[in-house]
């Protein structure tokens, strides 16, 4: 970095170092957190993935037959007007200062206890038990787009902290130790710079006053030889 | 109150609505962006599931909203069988947090 080498500058330094270290830490522990509790979830996520996949597709293939058994209309026509509606109502959940959904799901139906859109008449009784199915797995498929979402938050979150924790790690507070370093160096060079220029003044302060002393001698001496002349 | 919608081929996603979601049907990807973006603009959709065969060539668009915590946009199946993009999502998650994948070495 480039300043200016002085005591004000290197204590500010310093403070900075002290804050940047501290926030490293918490960084390093948030991750550190962060990580723990996001393989927990992809694990989870994955396991959840396969089960919803395995299902609708147990889904699908029913409804291939029913569909393979009725008309494309009257299939159509079925399932043209749902007596259930699904209202989702959304909360947030606060993981290590993440924003993640939680969903939460209400079902309204208009008939008691009947998931199903049409009469039976004209159906083949493999579209009820697809239906019936896909009811089943729907609240696996909620808590999946849950899941998922959450791990792709968190996902985010690890990223930003991770690259924040390596600012801070190999930029940051390596800038700052040399900068401190240079400084107290440059001031100690300054210190010693300064005690050699007082050692040489000193010295030839002394230099002179011995001179005017021997200067102050030989006058008196000559005087007193003129006072007094050799006898 | 949000509602959840369902992007998929006619096929796929006709049981869905018996259940009470909105369904979209969409014959190719570029309807399906159409309605996606629709649906993103619109705000009222917490959750779209959208299957696999139409989420391949809109990747882009769905990256657009893996950052926000509303919409959850989860690919799903279709008719015609995974082809491993929503599981492929969750590897992404995992590559990008801990920067390698370690869950899914072994398969």
């Amino acid at each position: 970095m480039n300043v200016n080498p002085t005591r004000m500058v290197m204590t500010s330094l310093k403070k900075k170092l002290a804050t940047a270290s501290r926030g490293h830490k918490l960084m390093k522990d948030k991750r550190d957190e962060l990580m723990k509790q996001f393989l927990e979830l992809a694990k989870k996520n994955k396991v959840l993935r396969e089960e919803v996949e395995r299902r609708l597709g147990e889904v699908y293939s029913n409804f291939t037959i029913a569909s393979a058994v009725m008309s494309p209309q009257l299939m159509e026509e079925a399932l043209m007007y749902p007596t259930q509606s699904v209202d989702l109502s959304v909360s947030t959940k606060n993981v290590m200062s993440v924003d993640v959904p939680e969903f939460e799901f209400s079902s309204a139906q208009e008939g008691a206890d009947n998931i199903y859109p049409y009469g039976f008449a004209g159906t083949s009784g493999e579209l009820d038990k697809a239906i019936a199915r896909l009811s089943e797995v729907f609240p696996v498929m909620l808590e999946l787009a849950a899941m998922e979402k959450e791990a792709s938050l968190l996902a985010q979150e690890i990223e930003k902290t991770r690259r924040r924790v390596n600012a801070l790690e190999y930029i940051m507070i390596p800038q700052l130790e040399e900068t401190i370093k240079y400084i107290r160096m440059k001031l100690d060079e300054n210190e010693r710079g300064n005690q050699t220029r007082l050692m040489k003044v000193k010295d030839m302060m002394l230099a002179e006053a011995i001179l005017e002393k021997q200067a102050a001698d030989e006058a008196a001496m000559e005087e007193y030889e003129r006072q007094h002349p050799a006898g | 109150m949000y509602k959840i919608g369902v992007i998929g081929d006619k096929a796929s996603v006709s049981g869905f609505k018996a259940v009470g979601l909105s369904v979209f049907p969409c014959a190719d990807s570029a309807e399906a962006r159409k309605t996606l973006s629709r649906l993103t603009k619109e705000e009222d959709y917490a959750i779209i599931y959208i299957t696999e065969g139409l989420c391949r060539d809109i990747a882009d668009e769905l990256d657009k909203h893996r950052d926000k915590m509303l919409p959850a946009i989860i690919p799903i199946p279709g008719m015609d069988g995974s082809y491993g993009i929503g599981m492929t999502g969750v590897k992404k998650s995992v590559e990008r947090a801990v920067g390698a994948d370690i869950l899914f070495g072994n398969d």
